[in-house]
């Protein structure tokens, strides 16, 4: 019968040597921690504030960790977020207040575990760490076809050899570099300009070689070090002294020392993939940039301690961006590092000069559109964070609510806090630095009052140096706090230790539910589904305790347990729908690794066990009942696979869409029909599940209910109308790339995440895939590098005096190796008083995205012409404030600000977007597929999906082409999407994100027909085609490098497909060509017209 | 003095505006407690809508009392808020058998302040009702 919990079954035997075995059962945690958590006391706290980790046997579990016993009410409510721990321990469930300041003492599993292996294993150093670290890097055995980024370099950086950069390893993307007209992408990963290359490799005596566990704190730290920074130096205007010699010898006189142990630092990029811990700060690891940070010199003993933060030290290159054509020069910098004014005021004049755009008729930029840069000091603007993970809507923050009213231009941020980067400092570290206030993490735009003393940048508090953030773990000098990697990075990554946690990690459990009906079975998915699952099971995120189930339902739910020592899977059928209940309490969810034989049965015979199905119900409720009944006890994921709407049970829905229905017609069933879902989808998010929906539907399925599933619950929704494995072999492929993306990506459990901002600021609405926790706290159970959040803001009291204002996001995660991990980005933006300031800072990118945002869920709140009127009226009160407060002298036309002359077509791609669209019959579960990726897209693919970019592709030349690893990538200029630009006698190619069309006009170049497609004419192109042959020849290397370097800059796989005039697939192509006028729709002119009507009444 | 079926609408409504007051006060810190994220929204739909119905109901039953004792003074000073209840009860989502504080949207700044401020002007109007209801018992009691 249905059980409350699983009997504690414990994971020990899945676990790695030397760990504790995590224990299922809330009541066994409890036992468990209390008994071992007896020893600590507050008053010990002192004593034990500088032992070692190593010094506590791994066995042993914290006295902190005094996990409540309160499993019945919603972990949610004692799960504390990154912000909560320290200040309300009264409230909060979770006990171990009185220890929390004893940062240092181990308290958890995992930063013992890791302790131990960075001992054990730093012994050997570098022939010794790297295998372990090559086979963890499970991603990175993932074909080229997959050019994931984190994972494309993670084989790149733990190779040794793969010295400077990852490039050496082609499938790698280096998303980053991609400026066009930038050096070669080595340079760019130096970026920090003033660091010439060489430097960077006096690196590897910086790293101890060895680290002995129980070394004295940090206080006995180098005498010849310490004295020095405890002597009054002069204010730090001197320049810096770059020499690699005193680097070496403070490095060396350090490592003689040897000995601290308290933070080990790694540049292990991408967080999660390690298949053991191992922070031991392996050398190999560290020659990108990222080791900027250390590889610059330390200061001259007389100069250390009183150098703000900007000030030489601050080297750190702004992570990974795009732009790797600047070259920084790194001129001594004085003290006043706030003083964010001077810079860059020949951008300010351009950003400001209006553009008439009626007249303007080639006002697309011929290359991809970069976030505008705040007008921050250079120093400054450097650690900014990168804009694709943290971007802000207006980069010139207005004073008050009153100027932001004024502007007309919504302010809000878009975020994209889990992408996948080349390069992530990650840092551990027994205590992590935070406010004591605000719980504001330390970071590079904190200013330090002196050697002891930081001052919060969102609430101003100031707070003391930890002495054990006194040490630079990477330069190994005692006394530079701002030098250490937290305050030299904006994007940064903590390993946390137990105070973060509620209960042990989690293991990664993954949980497949898939229709089996009749109609299921027609479109023959399951083929597909099972194949590349067995394809990519080994390549599964996870460490030994991976877990893995699945069920299957019709009218009834069948399980499937996997026992070990079974000849094959057991098929248990629960047909009691009212009341679903788990048949069995074990092996339903079993050990990847241990079953992997006993899986791989399953998913071979699963596609041909329902193939004489006749049954036509699909009982989805009770099924994701189920599904959550088998996963509340550990969190994970749930992989929901429906094709049809649900028809009996729980959650059963009923047709809505009238097949006749106009777009226009008033009741449009944009809101979910019933609250199921939604209340399932909760009750996932506080037992740490997501739910993932994969809609493959023919008919009508009503996303707008199915979908809330996913969506509070942090889930994603992949939709694929009509798919049929004969009849749509596009879709086929679609879902096959797609689900290989879906299941080797990175992921995150049990996550919050929480966004700061400066005090004044204050956030009010989120917009994306998540359950809000509390005011500025999101869950959620699932993380993914492809989703991107957005939030809305309000200026509550004015920011007189301030002249920056920041940002940060924690997202406080479980990586797939059971290691709770914080990832920390800040942004700092200048703060302005006048109006013609707001709008030379607006981005005009994020501004769309945010409208987009804001007008689904006006669209679902109100009707969808109420949200396409206040696109349009977004765009003409902010021409028309603009007009009447900022251009002194009238002047006919339609003036845009030069950094808005973007918005009408942007806002116009939105109207004519499938999300917005009236007039075509557009499929009610499209349109609402496209809302929810609007809503959870990273905006550079909302913005690649709303304005495609359009190329020339059969005149490619090498001009002006990008020249990376030995490829030349040709950069042809963006087109307007007109079909005006569009020629008979040339080959296109459409980028819209996620998909990529390349038409073929009749009079195509016949070179280009038979030297890049591969047939000799345009009459043998055939239907279907989506690859490109590799021919031998120059036009088609150049083709295929372009084609193929567009796609190495996103995680998923877009489909190319090569399209002829009488492809169905010419009115999708045609769809995005937004300049023309469509039989509802307005040209760009018309809308413009219409524009300037408006703006100048 | 006489007990007429007018005093006796006071004193039930009375007792039960007291009840009100209670709710109103329920709500307020239960929005104070999720503005300061001592609790979360999932939790926090339980009690709060408990009460929605329950105090709507109650209020609907004071009118139809005030309509039959043929007190319209009273009925007219409680016919926006019966208004306003309808209006709340019909105009939430399709989805919402939940009512007005659906966790996911209860969350959003601009959702908690509204229900916040609903919340102080309900105590506000259900503290001055009280009031009147006491003085009008009283003067229906004396005066008949």
């Amino acid at each position: 019968m249905a059980q409350p919990a699983r009997p504690a079954a414990t994971y020990s035997g899945q676990n790695g040597a030397g760990q504790q075995p995590y224990s299922n059962g809330p009541v066994q945690n409890q036992l468990m921690h209390s008994s071992d958590g007896q020893g600590y006391s507050p008053s010990a706290s002192g004593l034990y504030s500088h032992q070692t980790p190593g010094k506590v046997p791994p066995h042993q579990s914290s006295g902190q960790y005094n996990y409540s016993g309160s499993q019945n009410a919603s972990p949610l409510n004692n799960y504390q977020g990154p912000g909560q721990t320290l200040n309300r321990p009264p409230v909060a469930p979770f006990s171990g207040s009185p220890v929390q300041q004893t940062g240092p003492v181990p308290q958890g599993l995992l930063p013992v575990l890791q302790n131990s292996a960075a001992v054990s294993s730093s012994g050997s150093f570098p022939p010794g760490a790297s295998p372990p670290v090559l086979s963890s890097w499970q991603y990175s055995q993932a074909p080229a076809g997959q050019p994931s980024g984190a994972h494309g370099m993670g084989t790149g950086s733990a190779q040794p050899p793969a010295s400077l950069s990852g490039n050496t390893n082609p499938p790698g993307s280096y998303q980053y570099a991609a400026s066009p007209g930038g050096p070669p992408l080595q340079n760019s990963y130096m970026n920090a300009g003033s660091v010439p290359p060489p430097v960077t490799q006096p690196l590897t005596p910086l790293h101890p070689p060895s680290r002995p566990p129980l070394g004295p704190p940090p206080l006995g730290g180098p005498p010849l070090t310490r004295p020095s920074a405890l002597t009054a130096g002069p204010p730090n205007t001197q320049p810096l002294l770059n020499s690699a010699a005193n680097q070496e010898g403070d490095a060396t006189s350090a490592a003689s020392d040897g000995s601290v142990v308290q933070n080990s630092y790694d540049a292990i990029e991408g967080g999660g993939l390690m298949a053991t811990p191992h922070p031991s700060p392996g050398p190999p690891n560290l020659k990108m940039n990222r080791s900027v940070g250390y590889s610059y010199p330390t200061l001259p003993p007389g100069y250390q301690n009183t150098s703000p933060p900007g000030a030489p030290g601050i080297q750190a290159s702004a992570l990974q961006y795009p732009d790797g054509s600047k070259h920084f020069h790194q001129p001594a910098f004085g003290t006043n590092h706030l003083a964010a004014s001077m810079g860059s005021l020949s951008l300010q004049q351009e950003g400001l000069r209006p553009v008439n755009l009626i007249q303007e008729r080639n006002i697309l930029p011929p290359t991809l559109l970069k976030a505008p840069v705040p007008n921050l000091h250079e120093e400054i603007q450097k650690l900014n964070c990168n804009p694709e993970l943290f971007r802000c809507t207006l980069t010139n923050i207005p004073q008050t609510q009153a100027l932001l009213n004024k502007a007309k231009l919504p302010l809000g941020l878009l975020l994209h806090p889990f992408k996948d980067l080349s390069q992530l400092p990650v840092v551990t570290s027994s205590t992590i630095v935070r406010c004591r206030s605000c719980r504001t993490y330390i970071n590079p735009f904190v200013s330090f009052l002196d050697q002891r003393r930081w001052k919060c940048n969102l609430c101003y508090r100031v707070n003391d140096v930890p002495e054990e953030f006194m040490y630079n773990p990477v330069t190994r000098v005692y006394g530079e706090p701002h030098k250490r990697p937290e305050v030299q990075n904006a994007t940064i990554e903590f390993m946390a230790p137990s105070e973060y946690m509620l209960r042990p990690p989690q293991p990664p459990v993954y949980l497949f539910v898939f229709d089996v009906s009749h109609n299921a079975i027609e479109t023959g998915y399951l083929n597909t589904v099972c194949q590349t699952l067995l394809d990519n099971l080994d390549l599964l995120p996870g460490n030994t305790r991976t877990k893995i189930g699945f069920i299957t339902f019709d009218s009834t739910i069948h399980f499937y347990s996997l026992q070990e020592g079974l000849s094959q899977p057991q098929m248990l059928v629960v047909s009691d729908i009212e009341d679903v209940f788990i048949p069995m309490p074990e092996n339903l969810l079993v050990n990847l690794n241990e079953n992997k034989e006993l899986i791989q049965d399953l998913l071979r015979s699963l596609p041909q066990m329902f193939t004489k199905s006749l049954e036509t119900q699909s009982a989805l409720g009770p099924a994701l009942q189920a599904a959550f009944k088998l996963m509340s006890p550990t969190g994970g994921r749930i992989s929901v696979f429906q094709t049809q709407l649900p028809s009996v049970g729980m959650g059963a829905l009923k047709p809505r869409e009238e097949p006749t229905q106009k777009s226009t017609a008033k009741d449009i069933h944009l809101t979910p029909s019933t609250d199921f879902y939604k209340k399932m989808a909760l009750d996932c998010s506080g037992q740490q599940v997501a739910v993932d929906l994969f809609l493959l539907s023919g008919q009508y399925s009503d996303l707008a209910s199915l979908g809330c599933v996913s969506r509070y619950s942090a889930g994603s929704v992949y939709y694929y109308p009509s798919y049929h494995h004969k009849h749509n072999p596009v879709q086929v492929e679609k879902l096959q790339k797609e689900l290989k993306r879906y299941l080797t990506r990175k992921i995150g459990f049990e996550a919050v995440m929480r966004i700061r901002c400066t005090k004044g600021l204050s956030i009010h609405t989120f917009h994306g895939n998540f359950f809000v926790r509390s005011t500025d706290l999101l869950s959620l159970p699932n993380v993914n590098p492809d989703a991107g959040y957005a939030v809305q803001m309000s200026v509550e009291e004015s920011l007189t005096d301030m002249q920056v204002v920041s940002f940060q996001s924690a997202l406080l995660y479980t990586s797939s190796k059971g290691e709770r991990r914080i990832r920390v980005h800040t942004m700092c933006l200048p703060v302005v008083t006048t109006l013609s300031d707001v709008y030379v800072g607006a981005d005009v990118q994020a501004i769309t995205g945010l409208l987009a945002n804001m007008a689904v869920d006006r669209s679902v709140s109100a009707t969808l012409s109420d949200a396409r009127d206040a696109l349009v009226n977004a765009v003409i009160d902010s021409l028309s404030a603009y007009r009447s407060s900022v251009l002194s002298l009238q002047q006919p036309g339609l003036m845009a600000p030069y950094s808005l002359r973007l918005f009408p077509l942007y806002v116009l791609a939105l109207l004519k977007q499938k999300a917005f669209q009236t007039g075509t019959s557009a499929r009610l579960d499209d349109r609402i597929f496209t809302m929810c990726q609007v809503k959870n897209q990273p905006l550079v693919y909302l913005m690649l999906m709303t304005h495609p970019s359009l190329y020339r592709v059969d005149n490619l030349t090498d001009e002006g082409a990008l020249n990376i690893n030995d490829r030349t990538i040709p950069q042809p200029p963006i087109l307007q999407l007109s079909v005006e630009k569009l020629s008979r006698d040339g080959a296109y190619l459409m980028d819209a994100g996620s998909v990529m069309f390349m038409w073929i006009g009749k009079n195509c170049g016949q070179n280009f027909i038979s030297q890049v497609l591969g047939v000799p004419n345009y009459g043998s192109i055939p239907q279907n085609m989506t690859q490109l042959p590799e021919l031998e020849t120059a036009e088609s290397v150049r083709t295929i490098a372009f084609i193929s370097w567009l796609r190495e800059q996103r995680p998923f796989f877009p489909i190319l497909y090569i399209i002829k005039d009488e492809s169905p697939l010419k009115a999708s192509f045609l769809q995005n060509m937004i300049e023309d006028r469509t039989e509802s729709a307005l040209s760009y002119y018309e809308f413009l017209l219409h524009i300037q009507q408006q703006v100048n009444k | 003095m006489v007990f007429t079926f007018a005093a006796f609408c006071y004193m039930l409504s009375l007792v039960l505006c007291a009840a009100l007051i209670f709710f109103a006060i329920w709500h307020i810190i239960a929005f104070d407690e999720l503005q300061s994220d001592f609790k979360n929204p999932i939790d926090q739909r339980n009690p709060a809508h408990a009460l929605v119905l329950p105090e709507y109901s109650i209020h609907s039953l004071f009118c139809i009392m005030f309509l039959c004792a043929q007190e319209w003074l009273t009925l007219g000073l409680n016919v926006p808020l019966l208004f306003y209840h309808f209006w709340r009860y019909f105009s939430c989502p399709a989805d919402g058998s939940t009512l007005a504080y659906d966790p996911p949207a209860v969350m959003n700044a601009d959702t908690l302040i509204y229900c916040r401020k609903e919340a102080w002007c309900k105590l506000a109007f259900y503290l001055l009702s009280f009031f009147y209801y006491l003085y009008c018992m009283i003067y229906t009691l004396v005066s008949s």
